[in-house]
């Protein structure tokens, strides 16, 4: 069984960024990157069905080369080798797919999971789009990931509003992982100097074939509003006054 | 003495040389693979210690927490970092070791078992230890399979450990030796396996002794109940007839303190590290209470007192972090440059180590008190939730107390900076008598270069010149006068005390201003200037208030040596003036965008 996951460069959650001044991308300065967390997820849930079937664990990552370090880590928690798309310039979810659907057909997996969404940009749309674009079935969201004895399909299990759903889906497909999936290894300190030695295969946009024309484009990123202050009523004759006439709610 | 030897970086040869900036070693400079390393140990101790803190407080539950916490953390191969690869380990170096350590020092408690164990427990046999040894013990302690304990301290000598009572005899039959004692305070005694013991072979030749928990005749005590590192084990280690083969004597007989301290000097470093971990933790958690906190309408994070505390905070963290890293990459370059595989190596290493004993002191002394203020000007930051225990804050300050305690109080290693210098003199591996004389004759001539070289830094650069100048005149001038009371114990650890006090903190002194400035040299050849606004600030704030104090100490020092006699200090006083140097500087307005830096970012980020 082939698994191919998808590994993202995001900054640090819990980093308090800031954007540049010119308003086009915000300052990396001093800012942490990490795996993009539902990508880590997504990794593990390949890992997990690989040690239950056998196979091999493929993951991809796009951008400059600063985003093998990302994908170090995967190889770090245990993926087996990489396929790094080396493109600099933007590219929207739509391009992701269309990459991501060329390096599927070179490298035919049984599965390819994906986080449900980067932490970033919060797009949420790739999996989606790639699942359309190779005609294979999808389960997006997915909670829990139980893989036939045949082999031959996945029964997935996703979080929906007011219970769950199952779904069963033909190998191959395209999933994408949920918070609940997994909880993420730990990279062993073994397991990180063992991934300097995995092999990673540089491609390019071109070499691949896939055109990139982004369709959406980020035109400026804003800090939100600062919140301002609150007002003490002094009385609840006041509040009603304020909602009826200031802030026009009633 | 070759001038060569004392250019190149030798421990203690910051006092008397210019440094380098391209010699020194950055935390900048980490690998991505050293860095992945610290990433695993911050999202261990965020997901798994973390949680456990307050369970691991509960008495009857902390061995339990402690041995499978211990045990996660072999899996995880952070219990292997320093040990050789042909032992089950990685074989890493000591900026590894200590990059690590920084990210463990998360949890206090924790961070105090697995350094113990990792540090004072495995590093005596992974440099004393015979090929035996090594293969019996090093490949369990790296899997966490056994876990180790260094038992030094008694009831009646913890400074003056050398002196320990515990006794050891040699069997008729020669087979074994008989250990009787008692040692006090031992971290981790709860659940280690393995203990590093100090005991005296027929009350005389201190030496080293690996003992096991399952050796009969050796047994803890109740755990200690302590102000802080609740969470750790700490016990007393009762020794009775306990039979210790001879295989098991680690190192000499009679050598003992080579591994007692020789270990204490790389647990120094750690501790020291550790210390800025922790306050780094501490800077995040100040730095969000503080923008959310409104009083009289305002974040108070806006006020110039509380900004004041957080840009100290920082820049004080800056210092200790430059100077712990620098310090490992010396220790790295010369471990490096060994042949690994002669039979000598690790026999080597440690000598090494020892070689660097004036910088291992200075930051543990250094690391243990920026964490101390840290912490008070942390819980001060919130008012009076920071006295509750709810708040993190509370814990980290009652964590820290310990660490000006243990591996050496401060005031020991105080005595040993100046004690190391000059020993190191008087060994001819520093010429400070020699470099005494030359700022002697400068200053006293009024020959001192005082014009700042123009461009980067150019001020600080010549402040720490000026600094070093200063130290190394004080100290001459009190060796100088006490040479002959120096060999008297009752100077020696009376009025003399008052002296080496003052001198190790212009010594710490010195090495934090020269490793400052060095780091952000060198960070800016790295990255440009506009990369090091932050640093330039850290730095220039930093060698100023420390240019100060070094002047105000210096004096002071040059009175308590004058005795009263007024002729005698008009002649330092001659000296002082040839060596002022002062410079106007604004820098509460430093501080000011300091602190607003850290409110941006709510952490410590450079
Ligand atoms: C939580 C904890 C964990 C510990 N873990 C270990 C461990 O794992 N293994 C181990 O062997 N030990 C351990 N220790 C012991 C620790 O190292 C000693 O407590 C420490 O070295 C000080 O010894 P003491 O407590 O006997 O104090 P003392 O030596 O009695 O010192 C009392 C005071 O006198 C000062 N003083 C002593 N001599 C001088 C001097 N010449 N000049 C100036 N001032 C001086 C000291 O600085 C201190 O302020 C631990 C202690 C604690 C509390």
């Amino acid at each position: 069984m082939k698994i191919l996951v998808t590994v993202k460069r995001v900054s640090d959650p819990e980093a308090k960024l800031k954007i540049k001044p010119d308003g086009s991308w915000i300052q990396t300065e001093g800012v942490k990157f990490v795996v993009n967390p539902f990508d880590e997820i997504a990794v593990e849930e390949a890992l997990r069905i690989k040690e239950k079937q056998t196979g091999e664990v493929v993951v991809v990552s796009i951008g400059e080369k600063v985003v093998t370090e990302q994908m170090r880590a995967a190889l770090a928690m245990g993926a087996d080798r990489g396929i790094f798309v080396n493109y600099t310039g933007s590219y929207d979810s739509y391009d992701v797919a269309n990459i991501l659907q060329k390096v599927v057909e070179q490298e035919k997996p049984d599965i390819i999971i994906l986080g449900k969404q980067a932490v970033d940009d919060d797009m949420g749309a790739a999996g989606f789009m790639l699942a359309e674009l190779l005609g294979y079935p999808q389960a997006a969201f997915a909670s829990k990931v139980e893989i036939s004895d045949d082999k031959k399909k996945a029964k997935v299990t996703r979080e929906i509003d007011g219970g769950l759903e199952v779904k069963e889906v033909e190998l191959p497909c395209v999933i994408t992982a949920d918070l609940r999936l997994n909880t993420p290894r730990y990279a062993s300190l073994p397991n990180i100097m063992k991934a300097k030695q995995k092999p990673v295969k540089e491609v390019t946009v071109d070499a691949l074939g896939a055109a990139v024309k982004p369709r959406v484009t980020v035109k400026k990123l804003t800090e939100p509003p600062k919140r301002k202050g609150g007002v003490k009523v002094e009385s609840v004759q006041d509040l009603v006054t304020k909602l009826k006439n200031e802030a026009k709610v009633i | 003495m070759s001038k060569e030897a004392v250019t190149k970086p030798i421990g203690g040869g910051f006092l008397l040389e210019p440094t380098s900036a391209k010699d020194i070693f950055v935390p900048e400079e980490f690998t991505e693979e050293q860095l992945s390393f610290a990433d695993t140990a911050d999202d261990f101790m965020e997901k798994e210690v973390i949680p456990l803190q307050d369970a691991m407080e509960e008495h009857d539950k902390k061995i339990e927490l402690n041995t499978k916490l211990m045990k996660k953390a072999g899996e995880l191969g952070l219990l292997m970092i320093e040990i050789p690869e042909e032992f089950g380990g990685l074989g890493m170096n000591l900026s590894t070791a200590l990059r690590v350590s920084e990210a463990i020092a998360k949890s206090g408690a924790f961070a105090g078992s697995i350094l113990a164990h990792n540090g004072i427990g495995t590093l005596p046999i992974v440099y004393f230890g015979n090929e035996e040894q090594k293969k019996k013990y090093l490949p369990k302690l790296a899997s966490g399979e056994m876990i180790a304990a260094y038992a030094l301290t008694e009831t009646g000598y913890g400074s003056d450990a050398l002196s320990a009572k515990t006794k050891a005899v040699l069997s008729k039959d020669g087979k074994y030796y008989v250990l009787n004692g008692e040692k006090q305070f031992i971290t981790n005694a709860g659940f280690a396996d393995v203990f590093i013991v100090y005991a005296k072979i027929d009350g005389e030749k201190f030496t080293a002794f690996i003992v096991e928990r399952k050796f009969e005749g050796l047994s803890t005590g109740k755990e200690e109940s302590k102000m802080g590192i609740k969470g750790s084990s700490t016990r007393p280690v009762v020794l009775s007839d306990v039979k210790v083969p001879v295989e098991n004597v680690l190192g000499e007989i009679g050598k003992g303190h080579q591994s007692a301290l020789g270990v204490l000097d790389i647990g120094r470093l750690k501790l020291g590290v550790a210390s800025t971990g922790g306050s780094k933790e501490v800077i995040k958690q100040v730095a969000q209470y503080t923008n959310q906190r409104i009083q009289f309408g305002q974040p108070i994070s806006s006020f110039g007192m509380i900004r004041r505390k957080l840009a100290d905070m920082m820049i004080k963290v800056y210092a200790s972090e430059s100077m712990s890293y620098r310090t490992s990459g010396m220790i790295d370059n010369a471990v490096h440059a060994l042949d690994h595989n002669a039979p000598d190596y690790s026999k080597k290493a440690a000598k090494i180590f020892e070689d660097y004993d004036i910088e291992a002191s200075i930051m543990k002394v250094y690391g243990s008190e920026i964490l101390g203020f840290v912490v008070d000007e942390g819980v001060q930051s919130l008012g009076g939730y920071g006295y509750i225990e709810e708040y993190k804050v509370a814990r980290a300050y009652r964590d820290a107390r310990i660490n000006r305690i243990f591996e050496g109080t401060n005031e020991v290693n105080r005595l040993l900076i100046p004690g190391a210098i000059a020993k190191k003199s008087m060994k001819g591996e520093l010429d400070f008598m020699g470099k005494f004389s030359e700022i002697s004759a400068e200053a006293e001539s009024g020959k001192v270069n005082k014009k700042p070289e123009p461009g980067f830094l150019g001020v600080e650069k010549l402040a720490t010149d000026i600094a070093k100048k200063l130290t190394v005149y004080t100290t001459g001038v009190a060796v100088q006068k006490y040479m002959a009371a120096l060999m008297d114990r009752a100077f020696q650890f009376g009025r003399g005390e008052y002296i080496f006090e003052q001198l190790a903190n212009m010594i710490i002194d010195v090495y934090a201003m020269d490793s400052v400035v060095t780091r952000t040299l060198k960070l800016k050849n790295m990255k440009g200037e506009p990369a090091v606004e932050i640093p330039v600030l850290l730095t220039r704030a930093l060698v100023y208030e420390t240019l100060n104090r070094t002047t105000l100490t210096a004096r002071q020092v040059l009175g308590d040596v004058a005795e009263d006699n007024a002729a005698e200090f008009a002649g330092y006083e001659k000296a002082l003036s040839g060596l002022a140097l002062t410079y106007p500087l604004n820098v509460s307005g430093i501080k000011d965008k300091i602190a607003q830096h850290i409110i941006e970012k709510e952490s410590y980020s450079l």
